[in-house]
Order: C-alpha cells, then structure tokens, then sequence
C-alpha cells in the first residue's frame, strides 16, 4: 500500500467549528477514499486559530516563528490539501488568506487541493469559485473540480444531510484519485544551491 | 577574535519622549559612537549605507574617513555597501581612497539592500538584485587587482584601459564580507572569492544563520582556499544590557515595541526567543554570545547592534561601556580559549600585506635557476 499525506487546513473561529466539522468530514472521506484506490493517507489538521498571533508576527518580521513554520513546512511536505474557510464578506477569511499569503508561492504548485467553506445560507455558496478557487490557481494548485459548501441548512434534516455527504464524498473522491496518480511531494530546500558560481558570473 | 558594532544610522523618534534627533545630531552621535568604540576597546566600527529616509548614512567613505582621523586603532568598515546600486568603479575608488587614509584600518561588507524603491533611483530594478552583486563584485575585485582593466558587462558601460585610482594601499585590497540572510547566491560568491560571510543574524532565526554559515564553509572548501573550519565567518548580534537583568527588560521594551523592524509586531520574550536578540545582563549577554559559535562554528567577527530605534545617545554609550568593560574582555578570553589553533583570525591589512610578501618570496625562490 503507497503511503502519502494529507494536510488539512481548517480557519474556523469558534469552538466546535462548522469549518472544522466540515473539514474533518472532508478528511476522513479522503482517507476512505485513497484506501479504496490502495494508498494509506496520513492526516494531520492544521487550525489557523492556533497559528492567528504567528501569522500577523510573520506579516511584520519577515519570518515565521517555530510553531507557525512547523505548519508551513508540513503544507509545502503534504501529497493533498484539504483547504477550509468561513465566507466572510463574500469571500475567504482574513485569517485563512494570512496563511497562504506567507506560505512559500511554489508550496503548492502541482499539488492536490480541495477547497470547501462554510456559511450561513447557501447564497454564499458561489465565493469558493469565485474567490478561492483564483487563489489557488494563482498559487498553482491541483484544485479539484468539487468545491463543497456547507451551510447551516447542511447540519439539520436528515435530507440534507444526504446531499452534504454526496458532495464530500464526490470531492473526496476526486482528490484521492489526483494523490493516487502522483509521486510523493518533493520539499524545495531554500538554502539549496541551484546555479553554479559559473553560471551567476555568466549572468 | 573581532568585536565590534554596526549600526544602521536610523533617525527614529525615542518612543518614551516622542523626540527626534535632527540629521545633523544623529551624524554626530554615530561619531561620537565610533570614537567610543575604540576607547572601550572593540575593534570595528561598521556603519550602513542607505539612500532613504529615516536613514542618514547615504555617503559611508565620508563618515568613515572622519572617524579615521579621530581614532587610532578601530578598523573601519561598512554594513553594508551596497554592490547592487553603487558604481563598482566608485567603489573601488573610494575605498582605497579610504584605506590610503586610515592607514588600512578599512574593510567592507558588500549586500544587495532590500529597498525596493531604492534600485530605480539608481538606474536599477530589484528584481536583478543578485546578478548586480555578482557581476558588480567580478568588476570590482579585478578593479582593485589589475592595473589596467578592460570590460564589458550587462549593468554599466564598458570599460577600456580603465586603471581605478587610487591603487589600494601597500598594492593590497582591503579584505570583504558579503553579507546575506538567506540567499545561497550570496554564501556561494563569498566561498568562491575566498572572501568573508557575514550573517546579519539579527532578524532571523539562528536556524537560518547556521545553514548558510554551513554552505558557505562548504563551499569555501569546495574552491580550494581551506577546511570548512577555516572559513572567515562574522556575525550580527543584538542586546541591549543593565547590570540587573529586569532593569534591561522594562527599560528596552518601548524600544522594542515601536522599533521599525519588528515593532507592533512579536512580543519581546517571543523575538528573543525566535532571534539572537538578548536583553539581560552582561552575563546574559555573554552566555547567549558564547552559544553562537555552536551552531556556526569557530568564528571571527561579532557585531552587535546598539544604536537603533530611538535609543538615546547617552543610553547607547552606557551599553558601549558595559559592552567593552564587563562583556567583550570575558568573550575575548573564552573564545581564545576554545578556537584551535588552525583556525584563522579575520584577515587585516597587516595579515594580507605579510600574506603577499610570503607570495612574492615564495615566487621568487621558485624562479632561482636549479643547478
């Protein structure tokens, strides 16, 4: 069985979140998922809310401190993302756009992402597409195509309730099959040398 | 061993009072800051270059030249010279000008500067920042060696039977370091030269110092100029002293917290944690000091950072004396004692003057006809 790992980024705000709630079920149908396909997936959750402080002491020093570069480092390591947000105002959180903001611009090139966020109501269901699903293209992500919302209509009626676990399970599925047909993520080493003296001196 | 400060000659507003000084008194406190130095018994003084406000040191040969006059011992140096946006030519003019002045107290740092909007005041672009520094050090390192140089480069006009004057002093260039936070470009130019690298290891965590201070040892050995050990390595530092530990602490914190850099930002016990930043006592300061060459080496050069911020004048001369009276004299002594001996001290004139002699000898035994 390959083995691969998945980082789950979660920027909810309250204890219990409806985002983290949503992402957990996002991982756990990603686990079930790659198992099917016969890959192991590894999950480990990343809360922004820990991160809050560290990610404003990045935006002003220049550099990550040792628990938000942890973090860092294990998104830019991960096989697949798992990337949830509340819709604030229409479009991704403050604090969720902090994080990818410092995250190395080609942490996530290549790599598979699924995006999901939480709401109110559905009408704020189109913002995944409409401004986080660019981002991510920016950032040169694997998104897969199924974006899942969940609003709080999704936790209620039994009915709903089926139509929130079709969705996850459709995006979960489209997301084991992008780790599925990869190699391993490979870390870029920011102290590496990648030219030769030559080659600086030859412009 | 050297010790020393560096200083970015900032004109910041004293937090506790909300008072500026004027251009004029700041230039003046940087002297009278030098001249400091050398009476407490550092060895180097090295000012920055900046060409925006609230910076005043845009013109580093005309300070350092000043200070040469007034000083004896102290070797004059820069932190940094900017190899991007300056000419190479005026460099290499201007310099030898300076260690024909102060009789070869004079080295330099070469660095990029990370100021943006400071490339196109000189006709430069940023974004080119490390081909600047690489092709500009080439040109400058042949201008201080070859009498006459032609060249043709991609960032000034060419050049054609160009002899920089004056020559450096006693035919010997004065020794560089290059100075970097994180780019592997930086690291590899120093070992490739054969020159010294400095780690600003102001701002950043110490993990990001000991790996470029790792590859350029490596590096340094790789071009053929000694052991990983052998390296020239210098290193920035930041502290701010009182005799009791807790008198520093409440004293630095409004510095702290307005400071340009990091200000309004990380709390104090966060960045000394993250950071070399010490705020303590000199003993505090010694042990923290002591623990930098564990995860860089035997080194050569350390430099602190004191007068930054708005720290008052007077402040900073009292840390200058706690620096030369309680904490430099017990760092000189530990780390002697635990530098072997193959490890070499920072190049001076004197050493690259008694190096080239030996050169100039060994080459003129080799040309004796063998009977």
């Amino acid at each position: 069985m390959k083995e691969r790992t998945l980082v789950v980024v979660s920027a909810g705000l309250s204890q219990p979140s409806s985002t983290r709630l949503l992402a957990d079920r996002l991982a756990a149908a990603s686990v079930t998922a790659a198992d099917g396909l016969g890959v192991r997936l590894g999950t480990q959750v990343i809360e922004l809310r820990d991160l809050a402080h560290d990610l404003m002491n990045h935006l002003l020093t220049g550099f990550p401190p040792a628990a938000l570069k942890r973090a860092l480092d294990a998104v830019e390591a991960a096989d697949a993302v798992i990337a949830v947000t509340p819709i604030f105002n229409a479009s991704y959180s403050g604090l969720f756009k902090s994080f990818f903001d410092v995250l190395d611009k080609d942490a996530l090139t290549d790599k598979p992402v699924l995006i999901a966020a939480t709401g109110g109501t559905a009408r704020h269901s189109l913002a995944l597409d409409h401004a986080i699903r660019p981002m991510f293209t920016y950032l040169q992500a694997v998104t897969v195509p199924t974006s899942v919302f969940a609003a709080t209509d999704d936790w209620g009626g039994d009915e709903s309730q089926d139509q929130l676990r079709g969705r996850v399970n459709r995006a979960a599925g489209e997301l084991a099959r992008e780790i599925d047909r990869r190699e391993p993520a490979t870390v870029h080493d920011p102290f590496a040398l990648t030219t030769s003296f030559d080659q600086l001196l030859a412009g | 061993m050297q010790f020393g400060i560096f200083t970015v000659g900032d004109v910041t507003p004293d937090p506790t009072n909300g008072r500026a000084p004027t251009e004029h008194e700041r230039i003046k406190a940087m002297v009278a800051i030098a001249k400091k130095a050398e009476e407490v018994g550092l060895d180097v003084f090295a000012t920055g270059e900046h060409h925006n406000e609230p910076f005043v040191p845009s013109s580093p040969t005309t300070m350092l030249g000043y200070i040469a006059a007034q000083t004896e011992k102290l070797l004059l140096s820069t932190s940094t010279t900017l190899i991007t946006t300056n000419d190479p030519v005026k460099i290499a003019e201007d310099y030898a000008m300076l260690q024909h002045l102060a009789d070869g107290r004079v080295d330099l740092m070469m660095g990029r500067g990370n100021t943006g909007p400071v490339y196109p005041w000189f006709g430069k672009d940023i974004r080119a920042g490390i081909p600047l520094a690489i092709e500009n050090y080439a040109l400058l390192h042949r201008l201080w060696r070859e009498q006459v140089v032609d060249w043709k480069g991609k960032y000034r006009t060419p050049l054609q039977s160009f002899t920089s004057t004056p020559r450096p002093l006693d035919g010997v260039p004065p020794f560089v370091w290059h100075g970097s936070i994180r780019s592997p470009e930086i690291a590899e130019q120093a070992a490739f030269y054969g020159d010294g690298y400095f780690a600003n290891h102001i701002f950043w965590p110490a993990s990001h110092t000991q790996r470029m201070v790792a590859l350029y040892r490596e590096r340094f050995a790789h071009y053929g100029h000694g052991d990983p050990d052998q390296a020239i390595v210098g290193l920035g530092g930041q502290v701010f002293m009182r005799k009791n530990s807790q008198d520093a602490v409440k004293e630095f914190r409004p510095y702290f917290d307005n400071a340009p850099v990091y200000g309004h930002g990380p709390t104090m016990e966060e960045f000394t944690r993250e950071t070399p930043l010490t705020v303590g006592s000199p003993q505090q300061v010694i042990e923290r000091t002591l623990g930098f060459r564990e995860y860089v080496g035997d080194y050569q050069r350390q430099l602190f950072l004191l007068d930054h911020a708005g720290l008052p004048l007077k402040t900073v001369l009292e840390q200058l004396d706690l620096l030369g009276e309680e904490v430099v004299p017990v760092l000189r002594k530990e780390f002697a004692a635990l530098k072997p001996a193959h490890v070499p001290d920072a190049p001076t004139h004197a050493s690259l003057l008694a190096a080239a002699d030996r050169e100039l000898a060994a080459a003129d035994q080799k040309e004796v006809p063998v009977a």
